[in-house]
């Protein structure tokens, strides 16, 4: 029980560190800052190179990795966050999580993927109380931790740059009236930040005696819970929040084993949201200032597409390229349409209701599981498991997103991030091993085995999900979606129920989710939880925002580019994650309305 | 008088909006000088203007002499332009002394900021007694009073004040004009004070411009355009459906 109390400390420790950084950012920039939480993976690694790799002593190591991490911080903010963070905070937001994915994978092009042994620099069990043990390294990280935290508390009470990081946090405009120049104190919080990271990377690396370049993410979306936890943008509230969080989960995964472990912490996020959402320690106003979600997206007038450009396209992807592709070309193709398919469904979310969910993995993950065992365990056939998919991942992600609506600004974003890593969780808890001999569709008694058969049939669904989206967008129902995405006090004050409406928007996308995790499921045949990844959910989420938000064939182009070009270049995954996490950048910054729509 | 701040031919842009069109305007050192006009018609945009916080595509701004046209917020606070935003805008979470340590930011000299934090608490007693209270937990009064002691802080040699009686209580207001032309004279700070109650700004100020639709349209001594019936039409009620 002490054990598992220390353990706790330990963790919370690290979430702590984490969160503060995050809060901080949060409250200078009003941005959720997602490139934060690759700087605990990058610290981790960072100091394995330099303590095991290069023979640096751990001391020399520890302040080399803080500068290298609050260097990269003040480059992150100058090139990416800053530029947007004024206008655009959502769009600052979705370009750090673009930029976490970058920094992870660039790492893990560096160092491979491998897990590394990290050296024990301290003793880890030479003191006991009781039968408990515990090491000079443990001492060590909480008293690095209590000097950081008093250091922090004092610099932010009574230094001028640290009162000046209060006043922008608390009023922005007012602290640059007072002649602060905010420009610069952002920058000073994001290395900060950036540096707390960093040194919450290496305590990882200590405390577990495990670096890899992708350990951060998890521990990021940890840390942010606990920031969420004591209230974004309270610093104070972060120290607790990290520590509270950090022993709930040490006993919970004494109690329910380690694979309960990121249900329990969305638990814990969904529950914070929803019952207190300013958090333990922060106050609620600072939610009204936060900018509504999605604003920025879908601005700007489509480019005008010539009429005959639908048939010609109707015919070359139905009829030409089934004709002439080899079937390299057509698995490929294949993998083009069912990303094109979920990527469309997704419009009337991200585009119409202007809710940028994160995680659409998770209905897309249900929908795939779903139609595989339907299809092997009860006699229903392909044709019938594709829309029950469909309706199930819409059914199951609906239920689980039902209470987020109420809630506002970046934080449902963050939600549905946590639905979508949950439904994965849950997937993974209930069936680790993956499903193999996933059955192939039939018609009558022929088995539809070929690229061809495969790519037509996705063709077809492609096809009628176009026609759907469309009959939505120009039907009563989606112009009341529409108005709640464009303006929801307005929305709100014509009568419009606009969370039944935004939810509505999320259960049509999920099924569309599901529908494409279905057809992925009968393409490869065997599906494990590791497919449905938060990488899957930021490639949705770059096709949408490339094509164009609102555009239900820009999805296809999106799809088109990121996934056959990708394919056809041959990149490496970890290359691809990068060049994804550019191309998001990129045209968020520059054309954010899509490439297809011209910047009005 | 010699002219402390000028402005001259400055034109403002919000994209293809013009905002400021070719405007002229002065203040001399010691002087109140107030700026009105109705909704939308430049005062604030005049305002951020002056303290940098919006662009000039053309035109140029003088402090002192000073060619400051192209100088940040920060410049220009150091230069002794200081400002009492719109609505007070306290740091609510902060104490009444740390918000007048912030509007001390741009200075250097311990002692001298040490020595104007004891002027500014014999200055506003009621600051001095709620020193470790959060700006938050004042009252709309005293948060006008913590208002303008931060921006004096600073030691400013004009206070920029966008419409400071702004939601509070008629007898307030008064209080309100009081202050501002107590530490006029007594502190030797010129004032420009935009105003929607333009009988009340002209009541305390020497002279006055009247922009409309981002152009001054009128300016001139107090007195005059208080007389002014084109004046008491628009701002003042006085006539017409009075």
């Amino acid at each position: 029980m002490f054990d598992t109390l220390i353990a706790g400390l330990l963790r919370g420790n690290v979430y702590a560190l984490g969160a503060v950084g995050i809060s901080l950012v949060f409250g200078v920039m009003n941005v959720v800052n997602f490139a934060q939480f690759s700087f605990f993976g990058l610290g981790a690694m960072l100091a394995w190179f330099f303590v095991a790799e290069l023979g640096l002593s751990f001391w020399i190591a520890l302040p080399l990795v803080l500068v290298i991490c609050g260097a990269l911080g003040l480059l992150i903010n100058i090139t990416v966050v800053r530029p947007l963070a004024k206008f655009l905070p959502l769009a600052a937001m979705l370009s750090t999580y673009a930029v976490s994915q970058i920094l992870d994978n660039v790492s893990q092009i560096t160092f491979t993927a491998e897990f590394r042994v990290f050296p024990k620099v301290l003793p880890t069990s030479n003191f006991h109380i009781g039968n408990m043990r515990f090491g000079t390294s443990d001492v060590v990280m909480l008293a690095i931790t209590g000097v950081v935290m008093g250091v922090m508390a004092v610099f932010l009470k009574y230094g001028r740059t640290g009162q000046a990081i209060r006043a922008t946090a608390q009023d922005q405009e007012a602290a640059l009236q007072m002649g602060i120049p905010v420009g610069r104190i952002q920058h000073v919080a994001f290395v900060i930040a950036s540096a707390l990271g960093g040194l919450a990377g290496v305590f990882i690396a200590l405390y577990v005696g495990i670096a890899n370049p992708t350990s951060g993410l998890n521990v990021g979306m940890t840390a942010f819970v606990a920031a969420t936890l004591g209230g974004l943008g309270s610093l104070g509230g972060a120290v607790v929040g990290g520590f509270v969080l950090g022993i709930l989960e040490a006993f919970g995964i004494h109690f329910f084993g380690d694979t309960a472990r990121e249900i329990i912490i969305f638990f814990i996020l969904i529950v914070v949201l929803i019952v207190r959402p300013g958090g333990l320690m922060g106050k609620v106003p600072l939610l009204s200032t936060e900018p509504l979600t999605g604003t920025f997206l879908g601005k700007g007038r489509p480019l005008k597409i010539p009429r005959w450009v639908w048939p010609v396209a109707f015919v070359v992807g139905g009829v030409v390229i089934p004709l002439v592709a080899n079937n390299y070309v057509l698995t490929t193709g294949t993998q083009v349409l069912i990303y094109a398919v979920i990527a469309a469904g997704f419009t009337v979310t991200a585009g119409q209701a202007a809710v940028l969910a994160l995680g659409q993995a998770g209905p897309i993950a249900i929908g795939a599981y779903t139609s595989a065992l339907l299809t092997l365990y009860l006699p229903v056939s392909f044709w019938l498991a594709v829309p029950l998919a469909g309706l199930s991942a819409a059914i199951v992600a609906s239920i689980l997103a039902s209470p987020i609506w109420g809630v506002k600004g970046h934080y449902i974003s963050i939600a549905t991030l946590g639905i979508g890593t949950v439904i994965v969780a849950i997937i993974r808890l209930v069936e680790p091993q993956g499903i193999y001999g996933i059955t192939m569709p039939k018609w009558g008694d022929t088995l539809l085995a070929t690229p061809v058969a495969y790519y037509l049939i996705d063709f077809g669904v492609l096809v009628l999900t176009l026609v759907v989206m469309w009959r939505i967008r120009h039907s009563h129902l989606g112009k009341v979606i529409s108005s709640v995405g464009s303006d929801e006090i307005a929305a709100l004050a014509s009568g419009v129920r606009a969370r039944d409406y935004k939810a509505l928007a999320f259960a049509i996308s999920a099924f569309f989710s599901g529908v494409g995790g279905s057809l992925l499921a009968h393409q490869y045949t065997y599906i494990d939880p590791t497919i449905f990844t938060m990488l899957m959910s930021l490639l949705v989420v770059t096709i949408v925002i490339m094509g164009g938000v609102s555009l239900p064939y820009g999805a296809v182009i999106g799809s088109i580019i990121l996934i056959g070009a990708m394919e056809l270049l041959r990149f490496t995954p970890e290359l691809r994650i990068v060049v994804y996490g550019l191309v998001l950048i990129l045209v968020v910054r520059f054309r954010p309305g899509g490439i297809l729509v011209r910047n009005s | 008088m010699t002219d402390l701040l000028s402005l001259d031919d400055v034109n403002v842009y919000y994209g293809p909006f013009h905002a400021l069109r070719g405007n002229n305007l002065t203040v001399g050192e010691g002087e109140i000088v107030s700026l009105l006009g109705g909704n939308a018609s430049g005062k604030s945009t005049t305002m951020k203007t002056i303290l940098g916080l919006v662009k000039v595509r053309s035109g140029t701004i003088h402090l002192a002499g000073r060619d400051i046209t192209n100088a940040s917020t920060n410049h220009r606070v150091r230069a002794g332009i200081a400002s009492v935003p719109e609505a007070r805008r306290v740091f609510p979470q902060m104490t009444v002394d740390e918000n007048l340590l912030v509007g001390a930011y741009t200075r250097r000299d311990k002692a001298g900021i040490a020595e104007d934090l004891e002027r500014m608490r014999d200055h506003f007693p009621r600051l001095a007694e709620r020193r470790r209270q959060e700006a938050g937990t004042l009252s709309g009064g005293e948060q006008q009073m913590l208002a303008f002691a931060r921006a004096l802080m600073s030691r400013p040699k004009l206070v920029c004040m966008d419409e400071p009686t702004m939601g509070l209580a008629p007898q307030l207001v008064d209080q309100v004009l009081d202050e501002i032309v107590r530490i006029n004279s007594e502190l030797g700070v010129a004032v420009l004070l935009v105003e929607q109650q333009a009988e009340l700004a002209l009541s305390i100020a020497s002279r006055g411009y009247v922009l409309a639709t981002g152009e001054i349209v009128l300016k001139g001594a107090a007195r005059e355009l208080l007389d002014n019936p084109e004046i008491q039409e628009a701002y003042l009620g006085k006539a017409g459906q009075g």
